[in-house]
């Protein structure tokens, strides 16, 4: 398939501008995502209302609710909405839209009626943008049985990850980290779509696995370059969805290199790492040879100073650290 | 709909004064926060309130000390009209130690409760539940005093706003709905996210008086704001007063305004509140230009200082972090 180099934010609007040329039952609505008022606060939908009109990409006032429960209603009748709550923070205001409807409906109706949305939200860690423009709740939703959770780290992965959303049969959380919108990578030119609960090995190596997602990916991949210097070979699963969990593909890294670092971005605290951890340990108890460690944001709201925001949330340093007393380097040669 | 009592509150000279020098404090405070962020000089996120300072000024002078503010990320100007001093504003915004959230709420949550300024909020329409409650406890404890809260235009359309407004009417509790109509949420003009030509009118909804006014007169902002704080103050219930303005410099700092007609934002600069003010002020006698020259360097200088005492401030240490979780860590995870 003929691939070309774009950032994240050209293969999200590519996706969308394929899924609305496919099938015309898509369409996109949310707040400022119009060329008339910017085409996106972030740019993903640049473009998109100019060509498709402003009937499949529309405007919204402020309204959180009523845009998730208008994509709800319109997919319940067989339309594929794909709703955008500018930040992840403001989904707040949608989540008994989301939680106790979008969530529910299948099971509820045994299946006679489906909520097929998807929900892209930003996530805009690590900007100075204080407590509310900042957050990273996608444990949240890990624990509401129903809906799919999804956060890419690359412009491929933001391509195929975002079309299968759109034309999964379930409702999606898509949530776009904006650290990695401007990042470059090839991607694929042509629709294409990357199932779900399939993780991806973005690195090789036989020390130690970092199970990771999202912005915690090219984090991850920096302390790894970092540690092959110091002659520690990493492994970094990318999960690209946390629901559905490819648990396969965990227990067989963990199972061959036997040592696990679960880096997030969102509180380490009761975040998506404790699942991963536990399961790692539940199910590989006798394979691992060290703890399965976690690295994570700090548990306190986001705060705006950007020296205690840097103290907030991991970086490099902070995983590299880990995985040193992971591998159990000697005393005096690391951590 | 828009009520009109044929005699509004007029403002006597020494509060026109005051409300000049406010605008000018504001003015100069967003002038110099555009400078630093555009050199630079300053790292930090902000939501220029230039063009909105004839609401903000007017609504200093017409609350007492002992009123309470809520506002919004945009409301550094509201800030400094409820009397919060200019170095806690921009400490708060260059993230220093010595700041009244240490840096860390930001531009965007700063709260002042010594001068009244009890919340700001970065969630658009999320102020005017709080505020209701704000009302509740000033009724519940006899209280003299009314709640002011902030907001934009953007935030009418919340289901926060409608709740806030219904409930706020119906437990009768003393609170202001202050609306600085900018004209713009974000990248959109009102005209698509609302299909009522006034926000005012939204107040009839609820049984409640609306006014509008045009806020970029301080004079006739302190007209309406004062017949409303006057009659909340009495028992009269709130009032939603819609002032109809304009954002100089978009959205937040580094907006380019590419969705801005240029001729639209060409006529509001033509209205600019601060110099029109000033005019009107010679004009009527109030100021001659010798004091508003006086008011002015007096304001450039508390800007001044107060960048140099923020610049000079300390980041807060790392060791604060986990400070100010809870009232006791005991236990509390990391
Ligand atoms: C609930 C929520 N949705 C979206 C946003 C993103 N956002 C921040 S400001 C803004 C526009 C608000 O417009 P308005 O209420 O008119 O206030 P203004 O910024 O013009 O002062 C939006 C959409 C937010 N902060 N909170
Ligand atoms: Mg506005």
């Amino acid at each position: 398939m003929a691939e070309r180099n774009m950032t994240m934010r050209e293969a999200l609007n590519l996706a969308l501008e394929q899924a609305l040329a496919r099938d015309e039952r898509v369409f996109l609505l949310g707040e400022d995502i119009a060329d008339a008022s910017g085409g996106g606060i972030l740019g993903v939908t640049n473009g998109l209302s100019t060509k498709y009109g402003e009937d499949r990409v529309i405007d919204t006032p402020i309204s959180e609710a009523a845009i998730t429960g208008a994509a709800i209603g319109a997919a319940l009748d067989g339309r594929r909405p794909v709703a955008e709550i500018m930040m992840m923070d403001f989904i707040g205001i949608a989540m008994d839209q989301i939680v106790n409807h979008a969530a529910k409906m299948r099971y509820m109706t045994a299946g006679r009626t489906t909520s097929p949305i998807t929900v892209r939200a930003a996530v805009v860690a690590g900007m100075g943008t204080g407590a509310t423009h900042s957050q990273s709740l996608e444990s949240w939703f890990m624990g509401v049985p129903g809906i799919k959770v999804v956060m890419p780290s690359s412009p491929a992965d933001a391509k195929g990850l975002l079309t299968t959303a759109i034309f999964d049969d379930d409702p999606v959380l898509f949530l776009e980290p904006v650290k990695l919108l401007g990042a470059r990578g090839m991607v694929p030119v042509e629709e294409h779509a990357i199932p779900f609960g399939q993780a991806n090995t973005v690195r090789i190596g036989t020390d130690v696995t970092i199970v990771t997602y999202g912005w915690g990916v090219p984090m991850s991949q920096a302390a790894a370059a970092e540690l092959e210097a110091e002659g520690i070979s990493v492994e970094i699963l990318d999960l690209r969805t946390l629901l559905p969990l490819d648990v396969p593909a965990m227990l067989e890294a963990v199972n061959r290199t036997r040592r696990a670092v679960v880096v997030t971005t969102s509180v380490r605290f009761g975040g998506p790492s404790a699942e991963i951890a536990a399961t790692l340990t539940e199910n590989l108890f006798d394979r691992l040879v060290a703890p399965v460690a976690r690295v994570g944001a700090q548990f306190t709201p986001i705060p705006s100073a950007p020296v205690l925001e840097a103290a907030h949330f991991p970086d490099a340093e902070r995983i590299a650290d880990a995985v040193r007393r992971t591998v159990g380097v000697r005393a005096g040669v690391g951590g | 709909m828009a009520v009109t009592t044929p005699k509004r509150p007029v403002p006597a000279a020494e509060q026109q004064r005051r409300m000049y020098e406010l605008m000018t404090l504001m003015k100069l405070t967003d002038d110099r926060l555009a400078k630093g962020i555009g050199s630079g000089e300053f790292l930090s996120v902000y939501w220029p309130h230039r063009g909105q300072e004839a609401v903000a000024a007017a609504l200093g002078v017409v609350l007492r000390s002992t009123d309470q503010l809520v506002t919004t990320y945009r409301g550094l100007h509201d800030h400094i009209g409820k009397g919060v001093p200019v170095e806690a504003i921009i400490g708060e915004l260059l993230g220093k130690e010595t700041a009244p959230g240490m840096g860390k709420g930001g531009t965007s949550h700063l709260a002042y409760p010594e001068a009244g300024a009890m919340l700001s909020t970065g969630i658009v329409g999320a102020g005017l539940p709080i505020a209701v409650g704000l009302g509740l406890a000033v009724r519940q404890q006899g209280l003299d005093r009314v709640v002011a809260v902030s907001f934009g235009d953007g935030a009418t359309n919340t289901g926060s706003f409608h709740e806030a407004m219904n409930m706020a009417a119906v437990l009768d509790v003393p609170v202001v709905f202050v609306c600085q109509n900018n004209l713009y949420g974000e990248k959109t003009p009102v005209e698509r996210t609302m299909k009522v030509a006034t926000v005012a009118e939204r107040a009839a909804a609820y049984g409640m008086p609306g006014l509008r006014v045009d806020g970029n007169d301080p004079d006739a902002v302190f007209g309406s704001l004062a017949e409303a704080v006057e009659r909340t103050r009495a028992g009269g219930g709130p009032v939603l007063v819609e002032c109809v303005t304009f954002r100089f410099r978009g959205h937040s700092y580094g907006d380019s305004q590419s969705y801005m007609p240029r001729e639209r934002l060409a006529a509001a600069l033509e209205r600019d509140p601060v110099p029109a003010y000033r005019r009107r002020l010679l004009d009527m006698g109030v100021c001659s230009e010798s004091e508003l020259l006086a008011v002015e360097a007096t304001a450039a200088d508390v800007v001044d200082q107060a960048v140099k005492k923020c610049t000079d401030a300390p980041e807060p240490s790392t060791e604060r972090l986990l400070d100010h979780r809870y009232v006791d860590d005991h236990n509390m995870p990391a």
